[in-house]
């Protein structure tokens, strides 16, 4: 394989070179390393056996499509299989959960164990990532592990809020609608102003007791009927109370101020496509025990 | 030695002028769309090119009118003025890479410091592309680029073909990664993983790589030695591949040649393994056999060993080649692709082990005779490193592409501590040992400009790599065995949240491997630096230079006693 054999011997190692020679670079004509070449020929063989066991092939002639393996092996049907072990394995405790009441479910040890473990996983998967995992809450998603609630707080009234959503497009949403006072010119700046010092004032936060007094009257006008006089809020209508110093989209007078000139009438989906009953139930349950259950 | 350099006959250089002309017509093309360009970010492009080109033809007329009728490209000598430039264009292109991937390995550990909504191109998913192209692409590619220039000169005993058409690959191919990464940051991109670049920059990366072939074809065609070196096949077969799998996997349709966005020919699952038959192989002929041939040069030349088995680069280079090419579809494993191409996919996969460490073997094993070298070169040093890194790296990927455990590996940070073991191990240690040797080279110096600071980067490197790739190990199983992990009730036992919330201390430890091998790579341009200037650091002189030093007046007369060279 070298047009000058036996010539050229390298001292340090005694073997030949090819005799060529680059900007000083030579190169020895030693074998190829047989462990090196036996690893080789060994996953070559393995691939072999792999291709005659498994799928491999396509278009071989004799088969239609792929070649399917001896093993006759598929991921499909092995998915189909496990997803259908893990339905059965749910599927006993699921339907008592269909079949109890959530009152019921939550007193009931065993089966409570089992909502609160199915809850918590849909959970984490479809609710934790506006609400925060474990419920804490962000800016515009409410916290659900407090006592604060828009639409209520008890099994029933939240079984609901996540079947049916709020705002949602299904037909038994919950809806209400804040108006955008300034945006959509009821009232003044200076009046939208003013009734920002008399939300600070409900909440017991520092306020200008002039610009509260002036907000009395629009407050009664505009406000009240959903917010009640006293502003505790009204629930039928998911309209926060204002003077619990729980605040979804901040306190700050320019988060108010934000609040009342566009409103905010913030969305949450309907989950009873996505979710079956037995889930939405467990959810509910699981929300309940988060900390502020009623 | 100027009375040898010969005056030119006849007209101008044919090469300064069509690349005068190309460029000149390049420019008016897209200085029309740019005038007509349906978006700001076609228009940016496009008039950033017409102003590169144009740039272009005023520099080469001023430097070709000022040559005053010298011979422009001297055939008796090497064209490194090119490789100097490479040099330094990949120490900028690799510290600005490494730069962006601290920052972006910050902004996944501290998302709430680093994360600024009012600019968006700060965004991790702008950043992140500018990341891999600046350090694949950039980096890697001027290392490549440069040192293939380097080598297929010195083993060919010629000068690079093609006159002025080297330069216009240089600076053309500088040209589309500033093209790329300036449309990462508006946010062009075609969403492919490593060809996110729009259309217009392809086609542009197409010529600069047309040229480029031709340039070192040319030069191999008139080389004075018989044979063509291993380290330039290397060379070749990543040239050619990476041509083709460019064009491949960017055939799309711009929506109008006025505009940055275009739809990609192949759709779903076929587009899929279009996108990894090009990724996985941008891993093989980018990352692999290109720096395998900085590799088969740069540590005969530096030991003064010779090669350890011509058969074996034979067999080695024909088998990489030959079955690389068929492992992508391990990437698509458990997806829509169908099930015989995965098996085939992890088959070549496996069999693709011990082509790859035939490279390691015969790199390792040249080294017998020299070993002790290991502990006076630093430089010899990394490059051994790299090579156990590349050995270490691609027995991962096999059993990675093995569906079994690729079930828990992928999408996992496993995949990402693998690529950058690879990446941080193999590419840039190589790389790196290439960077010294050639400065040290082409501005013909005794040695660098100070080993104690080599060793410096060695060290910090090595312990970034170390923090890097095992805090990812274990980021990667544990996130992977938590996604599958089923309470007793048969429900998933953690949210996704949760297992990001657990990979919290991974990447703190990896960004600090991502500081430590940046800081190591700013000590390797400060080192490359002083060297290229001609310095030595005052504590490495040997004494006959310390005593010269001291008595200048001396060594001046000594000097003058040596015969000029």
């Amino acid at each position: 394989m070298t047009d000058k054999p036996n010539k050229d011997i390298d001292v340090h190692s005694g073997v030949e070179t090819t005799g060529h020679e680059w900007d000083g670079i030579k190169e020895l004509n030693n074998p190829l390393p047989r462990w090196w070449l036996y690893v080789w020929y060994a996953t070559i063989a393995f691939s072999i056996l792999w291709w005659i066991l498994m799928p491999a092939w396509p278009a071989l002639p004799g088969f239609q499509g792929n070649t399917q393996g001896y093993w006759k092996q598929s991921d499909r049907a092995q998915v189909a299989e496990e997803v259908g072990e893990l339905q059965s394995a749910r599927i006993e405790n699921a339907q008592k959960l269909l079949n109890a009441s959530l009152v019921d479910i939550e007193k009931t040890p065993e089966l409570q164990q089992f909502a609160l473990a199915m809850g918590e996983s849909s959970f984490g998967d479809n609710c934790a990532t506006c609400h925060g995992s474990g419920g804490t809450g962000s800016v515009g998603y409410p916290a659900l592990a407090d006592d604060v609630w828009l639409w209520g707080g008890s099994l029933d009234e939240i079984q609901e809020t996540i079947a049916f959503g709020i705002r949602s497009t299904h037909d038994d949403t919950r809806y209400s609608e804040m108006p955008a006072f300034g945006r959509d010119g009821f009232i003044s700046e200076e009046e939208i102003d003013d009734l920002v010092q008399k939300v600070l004032a409900l909440s017991g936060k520092e306020f200008d007791p002039a610009a509260a007094a002036r907000a009395e009257e629009n407050f009664e006008m505009q406000c009240s009927s959903c917010h009640a006089l006293d502003g505790k809020g009204d629930r039928l209508q998911g309209a926060p109370n204002l003077t619990d110093n729980e605040w979804l989209y901040g306190s700050s007078p320019a988060a108010i101020r934000e609040t009342i000139y566009s409103a905010r009438n913030s969305i949450m989906p309907h989950w009873n496509e996505r979710l079956d009953e037995a889930t939405i139930k467990a959810l509910a349950v699981y929300v309940h025990t988060l900390g502020g259950g009623e | 030695m100027s009375s040898m350099q010969s005056r030119r006959v006849g007209g101008p250089d044919f090469s300064v002028v069509s690349v005068g002309l190309f460029s000149t017509l390049l420019a008016f093309i897209t200085l029309f769309i740019a005038s007509r360009a349906l978006d700001p970010g076609m228009a940016f492009h496009a008039g950033l090119m017409t102003g590169a080109f144009v740039l272009g033809v005023i520099a080469l007329v001023f430097w070709y009118s000022g040559l005053h009728g010298k011979e422009a490209f001297d055939p008796t000598r090497y064209d490194d003025g090119i490789v100097k430039a490479g040099v330094f264009a990949s120490m900028f292109w690799g510290i600005a890479g490494l730069l962006v991937g601290v920052i972006i390995a910050l902004q996944l550990t501290y998302p709430n410091l680093f994360y600024f909504d009012q600019y968006g191109f700060t965004n991790f998913g702008r950043l992140r592309p500018l990341h891999t192209s600046a350090v694949i692409f950039a980096f890697g590619g001027n290392v490549l680029l440069s040192s293939s220039f380097y080598v297929v000169q010195r083993t060919c005993r010629t000068r690079l073909a093609g006159g002025a058409w080297p330069w216009f690959v240089f600076w053309g191919y500088q040209l589309f990664i500033v093209v790329a990464a300036t449309g990462y940051l508006m946010g062009i991109t075609q969403s492919k993983e490593y060809a996110e670049p729009e259309w217009y920059a392809d086609l542009w990366l197409t010529i600069v790589w047309v040229a480029y072939l031709f340039v070192f074809l040319g030069t191999l065609w008139k080389r004075k030695e018989p044979h063509i070196y291993v380290a330039n096949w290397f060379y070749l077969s990543f040239i050619v591949t990476i041509a083709m799998l460019h064009i491949v996997n960017n055939l799309t349709i711009p929506i109008s040649i006025f505009s940055s966005k275009s739809y990609i020919a192949m759709a779903g699952v076929q587009d899929a393994l279009t996108q990894w038959w090009y990724g996985h192989n941008a891993v093989g002929f980018f990352l692999t056999t290109g720096f395998l041939a900085i590799m088969y040069y740069f540590i005969p030349k530096r030991v003064n060993r010779p090669v350890y088995s011509y058969r074996l680069s034979i067999v080695h280079f024909w088998s990489l080649i030959f079955i690389y090419i068929w492992a992508g579809p391990h990437h698509l494993h458990y997806t829509a692709l169908p099930q015989w191409a995965q098996t085939l996919g992890m088959t070549f996969s496996l069999m693709l082990w011990m082509p790859s460490w035939g490279g390691m073997i015969n790199g390792l094993m040249t080294l017998s005779g020299a070993w002790d070298k290991l502990r006076t070169d630093p430089v010899i040093r990394m490059m051994v490193l790299s090579l156990a890194f590349y050995g270490m790296s691609t027995f991962e990927g096999p059993l990675m592409s093995v569906r079994a455990v690729n079930s828990l590996s992928h999408y996992t940070e496993w995949g990402i501590g693998h690529v950058h073991s690879g990446a941080l191990g193999w590419v840039g240690f190589i790389s790196f040992g290439a960077l010294y040797c050639m400065t040290q080279y082409v501005w013909k110096r005794e040695r660098l400009y100070s080993n104690s600071l080599v060793e410096w980067h060695f060290w910090a490197a090595t312990l970034g790599i170390v923090l890097y790739i095992t805090s990812m190990w274990v980021a990667g199983i544990m996130e992977g065995l938590m996604w599958r992990s089923y309470n007793e009730f048969g429900f998933l036992e953690y949210s996704f949240v949760e297992t990001v919330e657990a990979k919290h201390i991974a990447y703190i430890i990896r960004s600090l491997g991502g500081v430590l091998y940046l800081g190591g790579a700013i000590v390797m341009a400060y080192n490359l630096w002083r060297t290229a200037r001609g310095d030595t650091r005052i504590s490495e002189l040997n004494d006959a230079e310390r005593a010269a030093l001291n008595n200048p007046e001396k060594s001046a007369t000594d000097a003058a006693a040596q015969p000029a060279e």
